[in-house]
């Protein structure tokens, strides 16, 4: 009994940790969404107050909207994102299945060369990658965001995925040898699903900083047609005038798609959990 | 017809031998169990066989075929892992009849061979289920079935009774030992377990460091070892080594005698006390330390009363015993030499 009361106990404690922590986390998303639904003047009058009668206003979601080029900026932003993840997911994958299946001279030295970008950011070379850019043609094409946030998201990539490959059963990989699969299809039909979880993890965490990412698309892709919604919604950043209530509405805008990329995620990484695999 | 040859095949994994010169030959419908120490390269060289590893040296061929260089969907073989190795993401009958159907067999074909094979392990009422839920031993018979779903020229079995349950084991082996009868193949079988390979085996190959120690029928390698590892290795509770214990061994020579054949006796050429006694209803283990305080064990077959800390004197017949020289080789005939009895 004393253990089941205990039990209890832990959990409340736990979940009351785990409450504070989601509040104080989801804050400043909450402030930046109510207060995009009221006029200016009540969002410096009262930044807490949520919105009603007399605040209620759809000034900065017009203002968004009007100023056409949005969903412009949303799709690249978009496009962007899904790319680089594809691309970091598949390249990272693969990668790593080489680095954990297979014995060739320098592979220890390979892993680490690989796992080096993860130490070294991808920022300090930003002059030789515009220089690079700049002599290939692909300043001001999303190509030139896709390709370098490829690049920095494999790294990581390759660094969890092949922890989690090595953990594929050997003898799952021969049964499919011995049944004649490829290579290539005991990666895709076999390993792949397997570690699900893993690129779920992997897709995770590259999204965010690819989506949120301001300085490549300024330096790399700054024309009105590759631009991206961080770079779009400076437009509403002055010196010297904020247009506050656009810059809320296009943030609260901004938040769906990554939401809805991050729960598609979010479903895989519990699948593969709740699936398991055959021991 | 042989179902394997293998010639002076060599392993290496970088600097490091593991198969040092490996020749042997199985016969059609033969059971031939690899049986060894971990580490002593029965696994690999299970592989070298299957082609999931590339003999560094020698020639591998199976059913008269030289299949040294062909990748292993090629050569015939169905391999059975400990692991069991099912794919997660088929059911039991995509798991059988996923090789058929890379081979591009009709699709008439894969249907019956799966259903012979289902039937054959009693499967069929599984035969939609995930191999995530069924039971251990039900995941062996599926890793089972999809081998012989392939009508292979040689089985292969690796480990694959190690991760069931004692009860379950044994059931399974008998399976196993129905099912080569039943299907006259050629397999090849590794265990680290000499019971299942003294059970199962037409053919025992005994490995140690990478080299065959001994290959022959069961009873042969128990009745007549080569040498002191492989009496020492097959037969449970293991033979006793003397070195100490008894009068008139000449110097560096070991006596080799089994637990059964050791008999208590008034007059015995070795004099000890019980340390601890075993009894298991069907027969009586008495671990006795010597007087010279080597320790032995002696197998009784009922039961026996004999106390702890008991003294006794053992015997035994002459005829029931081995005699190894320093570097464990047997001396046989004119070289054996003879103990005085007490």
């Amino acid at each position: 009994m004393a253990t089941a009361r205990d039990s209890t106990r832990t959990a409340i404690a736990a979940h009351a940790v785990l409450i504070l922590y989601t509040l104080i986390a989801l804050f400043p998303v909450f402030v930046i969404v109510i207060n995009s639904f009221k006029t200016r003047r009540a969002i410096f009058r009262e930044p807490l107050a949520l919105p009603d009668a007399d605040s209620f206003s759809l000034v900065g979601y017009e203002t968004v909207l009007r100023q056409g080029d949005f969903f412009l900026y949303f799709q690249n932003s978009m496009i962007v994102t899904v790319a680089s993840l594809f691309f970091i997911l598949l390249f990272g994958a693969m990668a790593a299945f080489a680095l954990a299946e297979y014995r060739f001279r320098f592979n220890t030295l390979m892993g680490l060369y690989l796992a080096l970008g993860i130490m070294i950011p991808i920022r300090i070379g930003t002059v030789a990658i515009l220089e690079m850019m700049v002599g290939t043609g692909l300043v001001n094409t999303l190509w030139a965001l896709i390709l370098v946030y490829t690049a920095q998201g494999l790294p990581l990539a390759v660094f969890i995925l092949s922890a989690f490959m090595k953990g594929v059963s050997d003898d799952l990989k021969n049964a499919g040898r011995i049944d004649g699969l490829s290579e290539y299809k005991i990666f895709f039909r076999l390993v792949l699903p397997l570690v699900r979880p893993a690129m779920a993890t992997v897709a995770v965490f590259n999204m965010i900083p690819i989506w949120n990412d301001l300085w490549f698309p300024l330096i790399l892709a700054p024309a009105e047609e590759t631009k991206t919604l961080t770079l779009g919604s400076q437009v509403f950043i002055g010196q010297f005038v904020t247009d506050w209530n656009a810059v809320l509405s296009a943030l609260s805008l901004a938040i769906l798609p990554v939401m809805a990329l991050y729960v598609v995620f979010s479903r895989q990484l519990i699948r593969g959990i709740t699936s398991g695999a055959v021991k | 017809m042989t179902a394997l040859r293998l010639e002076h095949v060599d392993k290496s994994f970088g600097q490091v031998k593991v198969l040092h010169d490996i020749s042997l030959t199985v016969e059609d419908g033969e059971f031939v169990v690899f049986v060894g120490p971990s580490g002593c390269g029965k696994s690999t060289l299970l592989r070298v066989i299957a082609g999931l590893e590339d003999a560094t040296a020698g020639r591998v061929s199976i059913a008269g075929e030289e299949v040294t260089h062909v990748p292993p969907a090629k050569r015939g073989i169905a391999m059975v892992f400990q692991t069991y190795a099912l794919y997660p993401h088929l059911s039991v009958r995509d798991n059988m009849a996923l090789g058929l159907k890379q081979e591009g067999a009709p699709r008439a074909t894969v249907e019956a061979q799966v259903a012979k094979a289902s039937h054959m392990l009693s499967l069929d009422d599984y035969l939609k289920r995930r191999p995530a839920e069924l039971s251990g031993g039900q995941r062996q018979r599926v890793a089972i079935g999809r081998a012989i779903v392939r009508d292979p020229k040689l089985f292969l079995f690796d480990e694959p009774l190690s991760n069931l349950d004692a009860a379950l084991r044994m059931n399974t082996r008998v399976e196993i030992a129905a099912l080569h009868r039943t299907l006259s193949a050629s397999m090849i079988y590794v265990t680290h377990d000499q019971i299942e390979a003294m059970t199962l085996a037409d053919k025992i190959v005994v490995l140690r460091d990478g080299r065959i120690e001994q290959v022959g029928a069961p009873m042969d390698l128990y009745n007549d070892p080569a040498n002191r590892f492989v009496a020492g290795f097959l037969g449970s509770p293991a033979m006793n080594f003397l070195e100490r214990s008894v009068a008139g061994l000449p110097e560096g020579v070991t006596l080799g005698i089994r637990p059964e054949y050791l008999r208590p006796a008034p007059t015995g050429r070795i004099g000890g006390t019980v340390t601890h006694v075993e009894r298991l209803g069907s027969d009586t283990n008495l671990l006795v330390e010597t007087s010279q305080g080597e320790r032995l064990t002696l197998r009784m077959f009922g039961q026996d009363q004999t106390p702890v800390g008991a003294p006794v004197t053992l015997d035994w017949d002459d005829a029931d015993a081995f005699f190894f020289d320093a570097t464990g080789r047997r001396l046989t005939g004119a070289d054996q030499p003879s103990v005085p009895a007490a």
